[in-house]
This record gives structure tokens, sequence and C-alpha cells, in this order.
């Protein structure tokens, strides 16, 4: 079995039979990634010596009899997520140097399981940003054409994945977060409903539409972390007590029976020929396996970016306030205490997340709260409504995870421009549904040479995931388009380390 | 303008002008609750220690953490409210409330906007000489203490002048409540006394502590003046700074004579805020020019709202003990106490319930009264236990008391026997039985006493006739040793008189 | 809705974050426009829709008053940026940092 390719599925398996320890996968993905890496830009800490240790507390506890979801399993995590003694930086100098005393829940449950804890992965600063490129602290690359985004926020938990420097990671998605990088990425992204994953630990931008989920090579492995980290944490009073559906075992491998809605507002036509043509032959597969296309409507749905960009810097504007200076983190010294917050939170924040502190200040600011928060709060209303009434008819609604292909470093300097790269994500996320991005072929980007990954976008009805991840399984296992197409060299895992 | 030294001295001196002014008081209170621990988070709640040794992720506001509502706070929130008669509405919901101050962990504060725990009631007090009044409140809602700065480096721990502050967040977190009141007020007495009932309503439940010197109680008064009989309030200014009661007495009568010095001598009263100097005794402004906070109030999206079922509403009122107020009440005006005793019990929840229950079984509260203040209140002190800690139940207590008001013993012997129980406990009727302590009251016995006590004490006899009354007390008191202690007392005089007139 | 010019230096005060006049200008740029597009909100009809507070419909979410051990001392003081004598030390505070 060769780690660097296995599935997390058959590495667990191996590592639970004894024929592999969790020591003999660390020591073998170590140096492979730290050399990966040096191309691709996934990590902004790599914990080697944090690895082993886990690694020898696996063996130990298969030793003792135990039998690990997730066995040996190499993860990354997502720099926002705090662990225990890692540096945990949301890819920001205001925490570039801080070092979180403690586990954040949904990675504490991940490693119980039994993952390894590869290091923390770059993203776009605090989670603002649909490419990865506002980072502070490093550059990630697409491991399919390392010139172009690996999409974000979670660019390097994709790139990692995708590029075959992890098995699993951990993402986080607010309005596409993990969907977006997904597609680009060519791995199966996956961002259960809001409140089935812990969020305790999870340094927050939007708390009402954050949510922790997994990116993977394959549905099965998606499900298996997703199980591992799920359920009810009484740490976070907006984690669902409700009995936790496990997903992994239970995928469906057919589509026979199911209705997919196609949006009526995500029409195909607006997209460029072969991506319009690449999603329309995703609708079709979907049909080849059983499933009825039925055309669905949200009208609202084109609210969604105005609505999402009002809410979310207005919960943010809150959430970043506690950056500061006084009690950890960067500080930039001033003749008083007004001064000195002034001029650290200038110094630590980047553009990206100074435009969202001003524009959630504003819009929750006395005289334009009703206007504006109050506003997009209904509006919210309307477009879960829209999904409600959509689910009346179908099971499932598909569309693409985004508009293009990754596109160069660079591209999008107008923020704009980079906040339509959410234009399909942010109304699933507005509505709390469960959602996944998986790989459903490719296309030539804009000026490209080669063909970059695209995702299928699927949403469903709350607290569906086991059918959600069982109508991704059924297509994947059907069409198996992410094994179709060849990470850059540097990535690729038989061009790295030779033979095993 | 300010006020001239000569006009507040006037102000100060002239009763004459506060009958033409009317001061309007509103008093805003903060109390600590008296949970084990945290409002969000499960770090102790607990006065004093190192610093920075109690908090944690959540109360530190470290990146990641996230607060969950205390559900004991909560409780005593609502029994608070009930204590007075506010409504619990169905519905309750957290905000946050967002400045930046280094005191305040997340620069917000998790609080209540327009849906707080309570709205509405009012709160019955009463002043030194036993007047009744009231002053309703806005409402009371729920929020998190902020960390303790101190100031360094202006020699009087004041922050104008420091050059630096030390912040301690062991404090931070800890569940308050905010009791905003009607400005109902029109006294620095009625302040106080108004305080005073918040302070014992809450002890009272168990809510809170209540101890100003240690923070759990702080309060600001806003205060403004205007003519007798003016249809509009006066502008009014933030009184803060006020450490104990007497502060917050002195400082009400120390702003109501500046602002009528102000008025007095042409100018008008600026809105600010104004902190109370308790060496100078005078307040100071605060600010130097007045700015509006944007506090930027949204729902609280890290919490769900709270649904408030009537049944648990209910179930707390029923576990409540009645309200320091009801007790002033039925004290006073039922049984007659004087408004100084009944303060003193009332102050003493313990000790009032234990009185209650006496005078339940004895229905005679003065008496009840006389021995519980009186001789089993210097037992306790004596021997420095609580009263409701003791030996003596309260049925022992009252059969104690139906002996003496039957009068089947006299006070001395009943002062002997409670010493007795408080000593070893029991019933004072065995004692009684027992030792046959009972009164004699039989004109027979007790003449044969008389007779022997005035054969031996002619002279007292002779120095009574010629007009010295206080002899017959010592006669009394020979007569009482003769029957060792045992003679009615009133009829031991009775027949004396009696007798020394036959002689 | 967005059609006055937003007070950025206001804005920004209110958010502690010192900006440059040249951000000012630049920061307000993108707002104004972010704002335009945001302003297609009021299109949509709101008047018979409650705000969503929360997408889920969970309630009285609390804990039980018990105690959790706390974080150690050390470790709380290790990532201050300026500790003193177990406090944490601040600029002076000028009295109203509102």
């Amino acid at each position: 079995m060769d780690p660097v390719r296995a599935s997390a599925r058959e590495i667990a398996r191996a590592v639970n039979a004894r024929e592999v320890s969790a020591v003999e996968i660390a020591e073998t993905m170590i140096p492979h990634v730290a050399a990966v890496d040096e191309h691709l830009g996934a990590y902004l800490t790599l914990t080697p010596d944090l690895m082993r240790e886990h690694a020898r507390r696996v063996d130990a506890r298969i030793a003792a009899g135990e039998s690990l979801p997730l066995a040996g399993v190499p993860a990354a995590i997502k720099d926002n997520m705090c662990l225990l003694g890692t540096r945990t930086t949301c890819a920001s100098k205001i925490l570039e140097h801080w070092i979180a005393p403690y586990t954040g829940t949904a990675v504490e449950r991940l490693l119980a399981a039994g993952a390894l804890p590869i290091g923390k992965t770059n993203m776009d600063e605090f989670a603002m940003g649909s490419s990865g490129e506002n980072s502070a602290l490093g550059k990630t690359k697409n491991p399919y054409d390392l010139d172009r985004v690996p999409g974000g926020s979670s660019a390097g938990s994709a790139a990692a994945v995708g590029g075959f420097a992890a098995t699993i990671s951990t993402g986080s998605d607010t309005g596409g977060s993990i969907r977006e990088p997904a597609a680009f990425c060519n791995v199966v992204g996956f961002k259960p409903t809001y409140g089935r994953v812990s969020r305790y630990g999870l340094i927050a931008f939007a708390s009402s539409l954050d949510q922790i989920g997994p990116f993977a090579r394959t549905v099965e492995d998606a499900a298996l972390t997703y199980d591992a980290m799920g359920g009810h944490d009484p740490m976070d009073a907006t984690s669902v007590d409700m009995p936790f559906e496990t997903t992994a075992g239970h995928l469906r491998e057919d589509l026979r029976g199911v209705r997919v809605g196609i949006v009526k507002e995500f029409a195909t036509s607006d997209l460029a020929p072969d991506v319009a043509a690449a999603y329309e032959a995703a609708y079709a597969d979907l049909q080849k396996l059983g499933a009825e296309l039925v055309e669905v409507e949200l009208p609202t749905a084109k609210y969604g970016l105005s609505t999402y960009y009002l809410i979310a810097p207005a919960e943010c504007s809150s959430n970043l306030a506690r950056f500061d200076g006084v009690r950890y983190g960067l500080r930039v010294d001033g003749a008083d205490v007004g001064e000195m917050y002034e001029k650290t939170r200038a110094a630590g924040f980047g553009p990206e997340v100074k435009r969202r502190i001003l524009i959630g200040t504003y819009a929750l600011s006395s005289g334009y709260y009703d206007a504006y928060y109050v506003k997009a709060q209904k509006a919210r209303t309307r477009i879960a409504d829209d999904f409600r009434r959509a689910f009346a008819t179908c099971d499932v609604i598909a569309s693409p995870a985004a508009s293009s292909p990754a596109f160069a470093f660079n591209a999008k300097s107008d923020p704009y421009s980079m906040y339509l790269m959410d234009y399909y994500t942010i109304p699933v996320s507005l509505a709390g549904l469960p959602s996944l991005s998986i790989p459903c072929g490719s296309a030539l980007p804009e000026g490209g040479s080669r063909p970059m990954p695209l995702g299928l976008q699927l949403a469903s009805p709350l607290f569906s995931e086991r059918a959600l991840l069982g109508y991704a399984h059924a297509y994947e296992r059907a069409t198996q388009h992410a094994i179709k197409l060849t990470p850059d060299p540097h990535c690729h895992p038989e061009l790295v380390e030779g033979p095993r | 303008m300010a006020a001239t030294d000569a006009a507040l001295r006037q102000a100060q001196g002239d009763t004459g002008l506060r009958r033409k002014y009317e001061a309007v008081i509103g008093i805003e209170c903060h109390v600590e609750l008296k949970t084990t621990s945290k409002m969000f988070c499960g770090c102790p709640n607990e006065f004093g220690g190192e610093p920075n040794t109690k908090v944690c992720p959540v109360c530190l506001a470290l990146p990641g953490a996230l607060p969950v509502p205390n559900a004991k706070a909560i409780e005593l929130m609502i029994a608070a409210g009930l204590a007075f008669d506010a409504e619990i509405p169905a519905f309750s919901k957290f905000d946050r409330k967002n400045y930046f101050y280094p005191d305040m962990p997340k620069d917000y504060q998790i609080s209540q906007f327009d849906m707080p725990l309570t709205q509405g009631g009012v709160v019955h007090y009463w002043l030194p000489d036993g007047t009744k009044k009231s002053c309703r409140l806005t409402r009371i809602h729920l929020e998190e203490d902020t960390g303790k700065s101190t100031h360094a480096g202006s020699g009087d721990g004041r922050i104008a002048g420091s050059s630096y502050s030390l912040v301690d967040f062991n404090r931070a977190g800890v569940p308050l409540m905010e009791c905003v009141g009607e400005p109902d007020i029109r006294s620095a007495d009625e302040a106080v006394g108004y305080l005073e009932a918040l302070k014992r309503t809450f002890v009272e439940l168990g809510v809170s502590d209540v101890k100003m010197e240690e923070g759990s109680l702080r309060c600001d008064a806003n205060v403004s003046v205007r003519l007798f009989g003016a249809p509009e309030y006066g502008t009014k200014a933030e009184i803060k700074n006020m450490n104990s009661f007497r502060s917050v007495h002195d400082a009400i009568e120390s702003e109501i004579d500046r602002q009528i010095a102000v008025i007095e001598g042409g100018g008008r009263v600026i809105q600010e805020t104004r902190g109370w100097d308790e060496a100078a005794g005078v307040t100071h402004s605060m600010r130097s020019k007045e700015q509006a906070h944007d506090y930027r109030y949204f729902p609280e999206p890290d919490l769900v709202p709270l649904e408030l079922d009537r049944a648990v509403v209910e179930r707390i009122r029923a576990a409540m003990p009645p309200v320091p107020f009801e007790r002033f009440e039925r004290y006073t005006e039922k049984f007659g106490i004087s408004v100084k005793q009944t303060t003193q019990l009332v102050d003493n929840p313990a000790l009032a319930g234990y009185f209650d229950r006496v005078v339940t079984i004895t229905n005679a509260p003065v008496a009840t009264l006389n021995f519980v203040l009186g001789d089993l209140s210097r037992l306790a002190n004596e021997s420095g236990t609580a009263v409701i800690a003791g030996k003596v139940t309260p049925e022992a207590l009252a059969e104690l008391i139906a002996l003496t008001e039957a009068k089947t013993i006299n006070s001395k012997i009943a002062k002997d026997v409670l010493a007795r129980l408080w000593a070893d406990g029991g019933s004072a009727k065995s004692i009684v039985e027992g030792e046959g302590l009972a009164q004699v009251s039989d004109p027979g016995a007790i003449a044969k006493f008389v007779d022997d006590v005035l054969a031996a004490n002619a002279e007292s006899v002779t120095q009574f006739k010629a007009g010295k009354e206080n002899v017959l007390k010592f006669l009394v008191g020979q007569v009482m040793k003769t029957s060792r202690g045992k003679a009615n007392p009133e009829l031991v005089e009775a027949l004396l008189r009696e007798q020394i007139a036959a002689r | 809705m967005a059609t006055e010019r937003i007070d950025v230096r206001g804005v920004a005060r209110l958010a502690r974050l010192a900006l440059s006049d040249e951000e000012i200008e630049r920061y307000g740029a993108q707002l104004e426009d972010l704002l335009k597009h945001v302003d297609d909100l009021k299109q949509l009809d709101t008047s018979d829709v409650a705000a969503t507070a929360q997408v889920i419909e969970s309630r009285n979410v609390m804990r039980p008053d018990v105690l959790v051990p706390c974080l150690d001392h050390d470790v709380v003081m290790a990532g201050a940026p300026q500790p003193q004598h177990g406090f944490f030390r601040v600029p002076k505070i000028i009295a109203e940092v509102g």
C-alpha cells in the first residue's frame, strides 16, 4: 500500500489490520510532504514531531486492541483551527506567532479517530477570499497548474489533498470556502449542515455561516472524515443536539428514483462554452444513473451575494474585534491604548480583512443597521424559503460549484469580481444546507494551456448528509473524473519519490 | 456654567431651596450573580485570587472560543425579576454590545438589548421612619462582567494621569444583572432605601452577595432637578464611582446641591458623566466632550434564543421565599413591630424565617420578637453561633413562649429554661414539669411567702410606708428568693402591697 | 441607501483601524462600489418575512453551573504581548475609549 496515493479507507484498514504501522505511514509522508510543499506551498507550518507522536499513540491503541476509523491517516489542518501547541495563524500577521493553547473539538475528534496531523495549511486571511491570494504568510498554488490559484479560503487544505501532500484535510466553509477550492483542486470538498460539526476551536469569521468540513480524494473518505468530526458539542451552543447519522458505509451506488433539481437561474448558458458543456454532461450523467432532472427555481438566489456581503462582514467585524494587541498576537505600541489598537490592527490585518471589517462595521452602525444588516437577514429568510420550496419537488440540487476553473494569480484584482466566484455556493450557505463539490470534468481556462478541474455542487435539505454523500458517491463511482487529470509533476505521486 | 463656591455653600445650607426644587433620581445597578461558575464558561465565579488564574479560552476571548450560557444564572435572574413582580417574557435572547476597552476580552460584551429576561416590575422599600415607598423598574437584563484594570503610574490609582494599566481577567465573564430603575426616586434617602431593598431581596433569594466593597454591586445614579410642579424633567447628570451606600447618599446630596446652585446662579446643567470624589465630597466632570457610543447591537449569533416555559417560571416562583418588603409590611402593620426591630429582623433573613415559624405556632408576635431579638439572640451571640444553627428549635421556643403567655412560668424561669434549651436542646415543657418549675400562682402559697418575708423585714415595711417605692422591688426579690424563683411576680407584688397596707 | 458618501474615517475609528489618507480614499471607493451592488436588495420585498436569527431552530441551549478546569496561568501569560506581574499591561487608557 502506498500511503501517498492510498485512500483514507485503505490506510485505516491496513493500519487496523497491523499490515503497516502508523509510524511507518508518518515516516513516509513527512519527507514526501516536505519535498512536494517546496513547490505547492500548501502548508504554513509542518508538524513532523507531532505527527510522529500521534502515530506512536495510534500504534499503541491498535496494539491494545482498538480499531480506529481513521487509523494512521495523514491529515492536514486548516490554519484557522486551534491545535494545541501549534502555530495557528489564520494566515494573518496578527497571529503570525500565536501558539494555540487548546485544540478545537472537531480537530480533537479527528485525531482521536486516529488521524495523523501533518501540519497547518495556508488559507485566505481569516477565511476571507476565494483564491488563497489573501494570505499574508504564504502562497499556495494549484496542484494542477502551479501558475494558477488553488481557490479559497481553504487554499492549502484543498491543494494538499489535490496535490497528494495529504490524504484528507479539514477546511472551513462560510460562503464557499470548501466547495470552491475543492472544485479548483480536483477533490471532494464537503460542507455539512450548519450546526453538524462543532465550531469550538474554529477561529470565527462569520458565526452564523461558518462550518468545518473535510477535503478528500473520494466521497467515501470525505464521509469517513465527517463521521469522525461531526456531532453535538456542549462547548458550541449552535451545534445541533440531534442523533448523529453516520454516512460512510451507507452510501448508495445509483440514483434511481432521485430527483435532481437543476436551477433555472443558474443557467449553464451564462458560462464559457466548454465549461457549460462539462456541466451539461454532468447533468446527463446524473440522468444515466437513474436520476430524474427537474427544473427548480431560486428566484432570490441572485440576491445571495448582496445578502452575504452584508451579513458575513457584519459578524466578522465583531468577531475580529478581539484582535486588539492586549492578550495575544501582534502588538504595535502606541502612546495610549487607543493608538495601540489602531496601529496593531492596521499592521496586523490585510486589505481584504480591513475591507470586510469596514463594511461590516458600517452595516451595523447606527442609522444603517435596519437598512443593511436587518434587510440582509430578511433576504436570507427569503433565500432559505426558496430552497425549501425547491426541495418540495427535488431531493438534491445540482449546479456548478464555480463559474470557471482556477484562474491565474492576480487575475481578479477588483474585489467584487473575486466575490463573484462564490455566486453558486453562497445561497446554499445562507440557507445552512449541507453541500459538496465533486470533480465533474475539466475545461481549458481562459488563456490556459492545460485543462483544469471543474466541480459539481450538490446541495440537499437540512440534515440530509447521508443522502447527499450517497448521491455524490453514486456519481463518483460511475464517472471517476478526478483520476482522469494529472497534477503538476511536482505533485504527482508517481514522479516524486519513485516506486515504493 | 459651574456653580461658584459661595452659591454651592448657600445651596447646601439652604433647605428653602430644597423645598423649591424637586430632585429626580434614577438608579442603574450592576449586580454580580452568585453562581459557582461564570456566565459563559466553567471558570470559578469567585472574588479575589492571583491575577489571570481564573480564565479559560472563553472568558479570555482566545481565538476560536465560544460562549455557552449558565443555566443557574438564568434561573436566578428569573427569580430576581419575579421578586419585583416583573414580567418574564416568553422569549428572550442575547445581543452583542460592541465597543473596545482593555478589560473587555472580546471587545464586545454579550448582553441583552431589546428582549431582556425581565420587563417592568416594582421595587417596594421603606425609609428609616417606616414610610413605604416604591420605585418602578424599567427592566433587569443579563450580561457578563468585564475584567478589572488597575491604573499605574499616577500615584493615586485613577485613570487620569496614569501612564499604563494592568488588566486582570478573573472577573471577566462573571454573570451580571443590570437593574435599570425608572426615575421615581426623589431623595438621597430614597435612593439608599431602594438600594437596601434590592440588596435585601437579592441576599434573601440567594441571587447575589451584593457587597459594594467587593464589587458585586455597582451603581450609577442619574440625577436631575426641576422646580416643583414643572412638567418636564431637568437635564440629568450621571454620577459614577460611588463605592458604598453612604457614598451614594452623599454623592446624590452633593449633586442635587450643585445642580440647584448652577440653576440659581443663572446657568444650565450639562448632560455629562460625573465621578464622585469621596475625599473632597464633590462630583467632578469626567468627560471633556460628550461622545455618544455606537454600540452596534445585533443578536448574538453564537447563542440561541431562550424560550421561557411558563411551567418553569412558576416552579421558580413557587420555590422563592417571601420578599423582604412583604415581611416589612407584615411585621410593622400586622404585628405592630417597630420599624427599627423590623429592619433588624429583615436584614437577617435566616432569623426572620425562624421568627416566622415560631409566630405561626404562638400567634404572639410581640412576645416572640422579644425572645428572638432579646435573650435568644444574646445567647447566640455569646456562643458565636447563629440562632438557626443552635439547639433551640422553633417548636421548642414556641412551647416556651406558650408557657410564659399562659403564666405557667414567670419570666425569670423562662430565661433559665431558655438557657438550658440553648445548651442542651429538648422541650421546655419537659424541663418545667420535670423539675417542677411551674410558677406558683396559688394566692395561699404566695401569701405564706409574703408573710415570712414581711416578718423578716420590718424596717423595709416602714420605709415603704414612708414613701420609698423601690423598697418594694427588694421585697419582691426576697419573696422570689424564698420561693426559689417560682412565685408569680405580679401576684407577689400585688399581695405585698395588700399585706403592707394591712399592717 | 448608499447614495451619500460613506464616512470611512468614522467607520475606521469605530473599528479601531488606523488608515492613511490614501487608504481612506481607496477603501472608500471599494466600499461604495460594494454598496452599489448591495443596493439591489432594495428590489427584494421583505415586508412579510422575519429576519433570520439562526438557520437552526434550537432553543434554550445552556450549560449546568459547574466548574471546569481553567487554563494554566503560565500558559495564559505565555501568549501575552506585555505581561507584567501576572497582569496584561496596556498603554494608558484615555478615560473614554468608547
